[in-house]
């Protein structure tokens, strides 16, 4: 294996509404144990995620076994995070938590298709933990840097795209191109969605 | 010039000092290799330097594979390369054995890094506080850290003038996403110097020994671009968590079980912000100064650029 596969994946800052449209899944070769990414709209490859939201609802679906569904929010919608046997410390917390909760979960992305052919993406966590209220906020203003920092990436990709001649020093912007190949929605609605997320908080602030 | 010339001419180079040698001569050598018995050119290359070493007296270490490059103390991140550094010499240690002639440590405004010179090498002495510049060392690694060897090509001067040394302190800001294997209360090897964290009761290096405990955080701080591995002491885990070790060692008592105490630390910190500042050594940062983010996050300018995007 190469050093590269062996070096922690970064844990990506994104928001529910960016995560749950993160439908295509691909490795980058072909070795077993090579991580599998989603790939974000914005242009960028998750193998792993950081979310920070409030804990709504927790429910064990599961049928032989324990298996708990729990839904975390945040300004721009709901991941869906499953925990069963595997994850018996994500699943005892999801047991144990009482909603409503702020809760930040280190996870990875995981996609199934429902029988009308629809994918979904759910949260697969490592761990969750019981956070505050600032921790939150701190989330939701990071995620926010993070997602613009994808989509100004995005936009100079495309604006070199359009006019080549430029001579612009936009980089190569292999997870761009991608993620224009496999989508139809265009960054500027994930744009909107961070406009949101950061004038909740600012609301939240001037009537706190 | 032909493929076989080209590469006769480089290991005539490295032994150039040491042997009376021709070009012909190595060119010769490699050609019957190479022409003749069908050996790939990379391992024609390893047989004829393997012989010429031999010829010299000397060892692989002792070649440099080409020319060396000037570089910093904080550049260095490749083992086995040839380099050279303008460095202080900050401390000499006490050497643990026969063949070290020196051991100790340098430093440049971009960081500091072990040495270690060997006794074979013949080299004149470091004196401490001393400014030289080292011609041809070579960069090594282990368990992450990296050091340089100097060797009998070596060139060392002794330069006229000080420098200043810095410290490579890392700043990194971010949430702490994973608490490690080998974190909470943990037991140490006791035999001098070892200090090797035991493995059931085992330490690697002097099997099973008595173990003394200590507490210490592997962690890993993640900002949402890159994902750094932080390691807290003793001291930094007590201020971290408000847990003392003699505390710990009663909760693992009490439970019959030391796992007990990394639960509950890992309850305590994963998925909190901290900044956290200290030096770095290899791919860990050494948690000196640890700051829980808390405060009110400023959304006002993020908005600002968003709509104006």
């Amino acid at each position: 294996m190469s050093q590269a596969e062996l070096t922690r994946e970064v844990a990506r800052r994104v928001f529910a509404s960016e995560f749950n449209d993160s439908t295509y899944t691909f490795k980058e070769s072909d070795d077993e144990r090579a991580p599998n990414f989603a790939l974000l709209p914005t242009g960028d490859r998750a193998n792993r995620v950081f979310v920070v939201g409030t804990l709504t609802e927790t429910e064990d679906v599961g049928e032989d076994s324990e298996y708990w569904r729990g839904r975390v929010v945040d300004p721009t919608g709901t991941f869906f995070v499953y925990a069963g046997q595997y994850q018996p410390e994500a699943a005892s917390t999801l047991r144990e938590t009482e909603p409503p909760a702020y809760v930040s979960v280190v996870g990875k992305p995981r996609t199934y298709q429902t029988d009308d052919g629809t994918v979904n993406v759910s949260l697969r966590p490592e761990s969750i933990a019981v956070v505050d209220a600032a921790t939150r906020d701190r989330w939701v203003v990071e995620t926010a840097e993070r997602t613009l920092d994808r989509i100004e990436a995005v936009e100079a990709w495309e604006a070199e795209q359009e006019a080549p001649e430029s001579g612009s020093t936009a980089p190569t912007n292999e997870y761009a191109q991608m993620a224009r190949d496999q989508y139809d929605s265009p960054v500027v609605n994930y744009r909107n969605d961070v406009i949101q997320a950061l004038e909740q908080l600012e609301e939240n602030e001037a009537t706190a | 010039m032909s493929d076989v010339r080209q590469h006769a001419d480089d290991i005539h180079d490295q032994f150039s000092d040491h042997l009376d040698v021709s070009v012909e001569d190595v060119e010769e050598r490699l050609a019957t290799l190479v022409d003749e018995y069908k050996v790939p050119m990379d391992e024609a290359r390893r047989s004829v330097t393997n012989h010429y070493l031999e010829e010299a007296g000397l060892e692989r270490d002792d070649l440099s594979s080409g020319s060396s490059e000037a570089v910093n103390v904080e550049d260095i991140e490749e083992p086995e390369e040839w380099v050279d550094l303008t460095a202080k010499v900050i401390e000499l240690w006490d050497p643990r054995s026969d063949s070290v002639a020196q051991v100790g440590l340098l430093g440049d405004p971009t960081g500091t890094i072990k040495f270690t010179k060997w006794a074979k090498s013949d080299l004149p002495a470091l004196e401490e506080g001393g400014v030289y510049s080292l011609q041809n060392v070579v960069t090594d690694e282990y368990q992450g850290r990296y050091s340089v060897k100097l060797n009998s090509t070596t060139v060392i001067e002794e330069r006229d003038e000080d420098i200043e040394v810095g410290d490579d302190t890392s700043e990194i800001e971010g949430a702490l996403v994973d608490m490690q294997n080998g974190s909470g209360l943990i037991k140490r090897c006791p035999e001098d110097d070892c200090t090797r964290v035991l493995q059931n009761g085992r330490c690697n290096e002097h099997g099973e020994v008595e173990g003394e405990f200590d507490l210490r955080i592997k962690a890993v701080v993640d900002d949402g671009l890159d994902a750094h591995e932080v390691i807290f002491d003793k001291d930094a885990t007590e201020n971290l968590t408000g847990l003392s070790l003699e505390e710990a060692k009663d909760m693992a008592m009490d439970a019959l079980d030391t796992t007990v105490v990394a639960d509950e630390i890992a309850a305590d910190i994963v998925g909190t912000y901290y900044r956290i500042e200290g030096p770095t050594f290899g791919r860990y940062v050494l948690a000196d100064d640890v700051t829980e983010l808390d405060g009110p996050a400023d959304a006002e300018e993020l908005l600002i650029k968003a709509r104006s995007m």
